[in-house]
């Protein structure tokens, strides 16, 4: 084997071949998505420029350039556009280097991001590492719960026709209600009998998650065909064993799936469940403390690093995905 | 001796268009170790009789025994091993497990599954197959593997549901062929149902010709061809006489319909 040439069939075929394949299919599409993300920067530092006009105009006025008009209070009435094309070198001298910006630039955010996960200690209360897991735990926590609670509700509504047409209406109907306005109250009911801390924010957590999993799993149950589970059935199968051996096997593709809306749930739901509390650490409080003081550049990088850990963790619900499917012989 | 036996058999579906009568007065027996072919026209009850026999539909009218028991009991006591028409090889599965399923839940222990597991591979010629996972296998030997999953566990009675209706006429012509020669080797009763009439005269002891609305049975032939049949025995005159009266009952079945 070892003096095979490369050249003979299937040489290159194993794992060294595949990521070369991986790498040469990333090369192909990574034209067209580095030019779908400079067009969406070059939107962005675009838009920075009305945005942030008024105040690059004023502080134009004050390093003494002459604008129009020439009164503060005349330019509070004019939209960003207009003052914009009133006075387009004030207006992009410092649209994107201001101390506090309605609309931060991207590289504004990128250094506010640098500066607080690689430049500060993890156990530092500045740094956005450590907020991001003090929001990690409520999180994934919760998503443990809701996953669990989805799917044994799922396996009771596909067992039961009494649950299939008393507990989905119930469970469409808890994401009707805003998830700010259930947040707060069971953070409220929750203290009042003494729990505090981690789990009434994973509860939120759940409260959003389950919902996903329960609905993807009421379809993944129901994924065999008649014939599958009459087969089970001239075997003289129990309920349980055709669950374990052909219900919940085949259900797997559609708990991925809902999974990785769960996770992102989850995520929202941790940090939403941050805000009522007035909280100091995690994600949702330095949202908090970022709009409290006008802090946008806070805001927004506080935005990027919730975006940061919820494309992780679908990430990982991927390759869990992509792992077990193919040890299960489900994926060619 | 009788294995299974209908005695004036009615089932009646209720649907949304109003009732429909699947079966009307079916009486047959089936002695043990026969072959016995279903055919007719689709509606003509074929398929519901045999899953009347399976216990997977209650009969409305009439009784049924299979082996001296009710379907339901016959069913619990694992009396009969039944193929679809879709292999229903469980994807995450590999052949070998998916033989040794049946087994584990029957509570065989893990040596006598392995065990049972290499005979019926052997049996249908697929025991280099048994780790492979049943999309690499060819439709004709997915159903082989399937066939092999029902003898696994050595139930009497062997239910077939068009098992080779999806497949192309050379592999049928095979896997026709093999099926005799398993049935003459383990001597199960055979309930066959198909839509090919020199199928339904190359296999058979006994054929049923059905006729649909009302589902019922039109004729009866005891096949006079002998055991030992190679597949040119489709060209001899005794052959072609059992299709041609396959065929007659066929097409009266319609026109009384």
């Amino acid at each position: 084997m070892t003096d095979m040439p490369l050249s003979a069939p299937g040489a290159a075929i194993g794992r060294s071949g595949r990521v070369a394949l991986a790498i040469r299919g990333l090369r192909h599409q990574g034209g067209p998505i580095l030019a779908v993300v400079a067009v969406l920067l070059a939107l962005w530092y675009l838009a920075c420029i009305p945005m942030n006009a008024q105040q690059s105009v004023l502080l134009a006025e004050r390093a003494g350039a002459v604008v129009t008009p020439a009164t503060a209070a005349e330019r509070r009435d004019m939209g960003g556009l207009a003052l914009t094309f009133a006075n387009p070198g004030p207006a992009t001298s410092s649209a994107f280097a201001q101390d506090r910006p309605r609309l931060p630039a991207p590289h504004q955010v990128a250094v506010e991001l640098w500066n607080t996960t690689i430049g500060q200690s993890i156990t530092s209360k500045r740094s956005l590492v450590w907020h991001a897991g003090v929001t990690l735990a409520p999180t994934l926590l919760g998503f443990l719960i809701g996953s669990v609670l989805g799917t044994l509700l799922a396996i009771g509504i596909v067992h039961s026709r009494v649950m299939d047409l008393s507990v989905m209406p119930w469970a469409i109907a808890s994401q009707t209600i805003p998830i700010l306005a259930i947040a707060p109250m069971i953070i409220v009911v929750l203290n009042s009998i003494g729990i505090q801390g981690l789990l009434p924010k994973a509860i939120i957590s759940a409260y959003l998650s389950f919902f996903p999993v329960t609905v993807g799993m009421v379809k993944g149950l129901r994924a065999p065909a008649p014939s599958d589970l009459d087969l089970m059935r001239t075997w003289n199968a129990s309920g349980l064993r055709t669950l374990v051996s052909l219900r919940l096997p085949a259900s797997l593709p559609y708990l991925f799936a809902s999974l990785k809306v769960a996770v992102a749930a989850s995520l929202v739901g941790a940090i939403v469940g941050e805000l009522p509390t007035g909280a100091t650490a995690g994600l949702g409080a330095r949202l908090l403390a970022g709009s409290y003081y006008g802090q946008t550049v806070q805001i927004w990088s506080a935005l990027f690093g919730a975006a940061i850990v919820a494309a992780g963790l679908v990430a990982v619900i991927a390759l869990t995905q992509r792992a077990v499917l193919s040890r299960m012989g489900l994926t060619r | 001796m009788t294995t299974i036996s209908a005695q004036s058999l009615d089932l009646t579906f209720h649907t949304g268009d109003g009732p429909v009568q699947a079966l009307s007065d079916i009486t047959l027996d089936v002695a043990e170790g026969e072959f016995v072919s279903f055919i007719g026209p689709s509606g003509c009850g074929k398929t519901t009789f045999l899953r009347c026999v399976a216990a997977l539909e209650t009969p409305t009218g009439g009784t049924l025994t299979v082996k001296g028991m009710t379907p339901d009991e016959a069913r619990k006591a694992r009396a009969y091993g039944y193929v679809f028409q879709a292999a229903g090889l469980y994807p995450w599965r590999t052949i070998g497990k998916n033989i040794t399923l049946p087994l584990e839940i029957m509570g065989y222990s893990k040596s006598e599954r392995q065990e049972r597991m290499r005979r019926v591979l052997k049996l249908v010629e697929l025991e280099k197959f048994a780790n492979k996972y049943p999309w690499q296998l060819s439709g004709g030997m997915q159903q082989r593997a399937s066939i092999a999953r029902a003898l696994s566990f050595d139930a009497e009675i062997l239910l077939m549901d068009e098992p080779f209706g999806a497949l192309d006429e050379i592999v049928r012509d095979r896997l026709n062929e093999e099926l005799l020669a398993l049935w003459k080797r383990t001597n199960k009763t055979t309930l066959f149902v198909t839509h090919s009439i020199p199928e339904a005269v190359y296999l058979s002891t006994k054929i049923v010709v059905m006729s649909p609305r009302p589902g019922r049975i039109a004729d009866v032939i005891d096949s006079p061809l002998p055991r030992d049949r190679p597949l040119d025995i489709r060209d001899t005159p005794e052959f072609l006489a059992v299709a041609h009266r396959v065929r007659e009952g066929l097409r009266e079945g319609m026109e009384a319909a």
